[in-house]
């Protein structure tokens, strides 16, 4: 299969996540569009996280886990046979709940993942241009060296930003970014997502539904089916179609916080 | 809604002084242990301590001054060798002669040969530290009547020449060196042999082995039994596979080595790094699995591979637990004795160990040999040997301590 152009980011196809018989997340079908924000809701346990994390392969590390359907990048399945879910991750790039930044300096959490992936350029200046992309260069240009276990929880999110960009991923993944940290913080985080999308496409796991208002053009509403217990996405359109027209009552009613 | 019985405001005191009396039996309970395993400690301590020191009764066959005007350690080579031969039969003088000429030897060899030879001092008597400190009128009275010819002189078995002659038949002449340089090669080999090897198998069952698949499960019990097997099941092991079978590796047959049999330094050496491989793997996969799991997560969702994760994060974060675990798993091989035996620790020689091909002897064999012997100045010196190994351990751990604090990251 050769890779093609394709309109949208990410596509998935009647997609379900099992971990061992049990089917967590069930018949998805999504388009990402590229260079936006796409936020992912619904209530806790509907399979926001498998289905954020089956995007870059991360739940191949669950050993029962599998996945039916597919998830085309370029028209290519990323599950197929042949392809390298190394190579998946480096495109897909991921920022996690808690900032997880390595206990090294500052400058080698970023020079790490390049360094790996074979890259030749000048490091000092990749550095630079990664951590100015995360909006975190002016904080910490003095002290590179320094741990990166220094930084406030904020600046450890977005220096996990700069790590994810330095490897110029095309998707960033971003699984409840700001959730362990402060308003001021999270104002952060989301004033630089809107600086990231000019280059990226981002998809973003969120509970706080006010945040996928503030900063998502799309959201993909989840549920839970009740009989099984498997999560789907019941709704997905423009944000603002979600949050002020939806088209099925479920999402209305969770929206409004009526539920969930 | 139901009533709930509590204690009613008149009960209530005695029922609050109630709980304080159980917790006050049980703390008491808790320092009493405490102050157990502290008796026995100081009870061990003491008794090396009082058989290290003390005072000593000895005879000479020849008063060294009726031979000599100086005192016999400020003479120079020259003379000692004059009294060498004025003193010695002209046999025995020639036969010393030809297995090293007396000009070739050093003057702490000569002087050695002259206390031997012809000052031939004779231990009496030999009396613990605590009875020295306290009741010497006593002992120099009880010196006088059994022994009126003896001198009596109060002696630190445990110095500087214990730790650097060679073994002797002769306890007054007998140091650790042999032993003490057997235990530290013996530890080497085992270490060398057990880190990597042990490191490796808890990477493997850590990070890269399914830990649901029967088989892994199966194994990872097993380590944890073999952490507890008897050592001297460890000996048997080592006898038949290193010893026997494999000879002509252990030997040095294969490297040239000819005067040499199986019980060599590196066949010992392998045994106690078999013995001490479940535990070092057991504490590596321990410190593995202290590595929060975000850091790997970190690692592959940049685009790591599982060997670039395990390299880069997870073996640099697990190393302080390792060496902490292979420290301590060093201690444990300096101490074993069992498997020494059963492979063939040699009980008296006085060569030093030059390579792994060497026969050996090492620090608890020499214990466990002296201690065994009928004349009592040879549990002094036992008890000399048992400090010095102890401050071995003790050095080992305080390393293990260091590094560990060093390496320390904060997550």
């Amino acid at each position: 299969m050769q890779p093609q152009n394709s309109q949208y980011a990410i596509e998935t196809r009647d997609l379900s996540i099992f971990y061992g018989p049990f089917e967590a997340v069930k018949d998805v079908n999504l388009k990402i569009e590229k260079q936006k924000i796409t936020a992912i809701i619904g209530p806790s346990g509907c399979g926001k996280s498998t289905l954020l994390r089956a995007f870059n392969r991360m739940n191949d590390f669950v050993p029962t886990s599998y996945v039916k359907g597919e998830i085309l990048l370029h028209g290519v399945n990323l599950y197929n046979k042949e392809i390298d879910p190394v190579e998946v991750r480096r495109k897909i790039g991921m920022v996690f709940q808690k900032p997880n930044p390595f206990p090294k300096s500052i400058y080698e959490n970023i020079a790490w993942g390049a360094r790996i992936n074979g890259y030749k350029g000048n490091m000092d200046e990749l550095v630079e241009q990664s951590l100015r992309g995360a909006a975190l260069w002016d904080e910490v240009k003095d002290k590179l060296k320094q741990s990166a276990y220094a930084l406030s929880g904020g600046q450890q999110q977005r220096l996990c930003i700069a790590r994810a960009i330095a490897v110029q991923p095309e998707i960033i993944l971003m699984d409840e970014p700001a959730s362990a940290l402060d308003p001021i913080s999270t104002l952060r985080i989301e004033e630089l997502m809107q600086e990231l999308k000019k280059n990226y496409t981002i998809i973003i796991v969120t509970h706080n539904m006010q945040q996928a208002a503030r900063v998502s053009d799309y959201t993909a509403m989840m549920m839970l089916y009740e009989d099984t217990r498997s999560g789907t996405v019941i709704e997905y359109d423009k944000t603002e179609i979600i949050f002020t027209r939806p088209k099925d009552k479920r999402t209305e009613d969770y929206v409004t916080g009526r539920f969930g | 809604m139901a009533r709930y019985t509590y204690p009613e405001e008149h009960e209530l005191q005695r029922f609050v002084q109630a709980r304080y009396r159980k917790a006050w039996v049980w703390q008491a309970v808790f320092l009493s242990s405490l102050i157990i395993a502290i008796i026995s400690l100081t009870a061990l301590l003491l008794n090396v301590v009082d058989g290290s020191f003390g005072y000593i009764a000895y005879e000479f066959k020849k008063d060294p001054y009726t031979i000599s005007e100086k005192p016999l350690d400020e003479l120079t080579r020259d003379e000692l060798i004059a009294i060498l031969k004025d003193n010695l039969s002209r046999g025995a003088y020639n036969k010393l002669n030809n297995e090293k000429a007396m000009e070739e030897r050093s003057q702490s060899e000569l002087y050695n040969l002259v206390i031997e030879r012809i000052i031939q001092i004779k231990t009496r008597e030999t009396y613990p530290f605590f009875r020295s400190l306290f009741e010497k009128e006593k002992i120099e009275a009880e010196v006088r009547e059994n022994f009126p010819d003896a001198r009596l002189e109060f002696r630190s078995w445990l110095s500087p020449d214990f730790l650097t002659t060679p073994m002797s038949s002769r306890a007054e002449f007998a140091g650790v060196r042999t032993a003490l340089l057997g235990s530290l090669w013996l530890v080497t080999i085992a270490i060398a042999f057990a880190l990597p090897v042990g490191v490796g198998a808890a990477i493997y069952l850590q990070e890269y082995s399914d830990k649901k698949n029967i088989i892994n499960r199966i194994i990872q019990t097993n380590i944890n039994n073999l952490a507890g097997v008897p050592s001297i099941v460890y000996g048997m092991l080592g006898l038949a596979i290193f010893v026997r079978t494999l000879e002509s590796l252990t030997s040095g047959a294969l490297f040239g080595v000819t005067d040499s049999n199986g019980r060599t330094v590196l066949s010992a050496g392998l045994t106690m790094g078999i013995l001490v491989l479940p535990l070092v793997i057991i504490n590596a996969q321990e410190a593995i699995k202290a590595v929060p799991d975000s850091i790997r997560q970190a690692a592959y969702g940049v685009g790591a591979t599982r060997w670039q994760t395990v390299w880069s994060h997870v073996l640099p974060n697990a190393l302080p637990g390792i060496l902490t675990g292979s420290i301590l798993a060093m201690s444990r091989a300096i101490g074993e004795t069992a498997p020494l035996i059963i492979v063939g620790a040699s009980t008296f020689i006085t060569v030093d160990p030059q390579s792994p091909f060497s026969k050996f002897t090492a620090l608890p064999i020499q214990i466990y040999q002296w201690t065994a012997r009928a004349q009592s100045e040879f549990h002094n010196i036992a008890a000399a040997a048992i400090i010095v190994l102890l401050a071995m351990l003790l050095t080992l751990n305080a390393t293990a301590i260091l590094l560990r604090n060093h390496f320390q990251r904060r997550y």
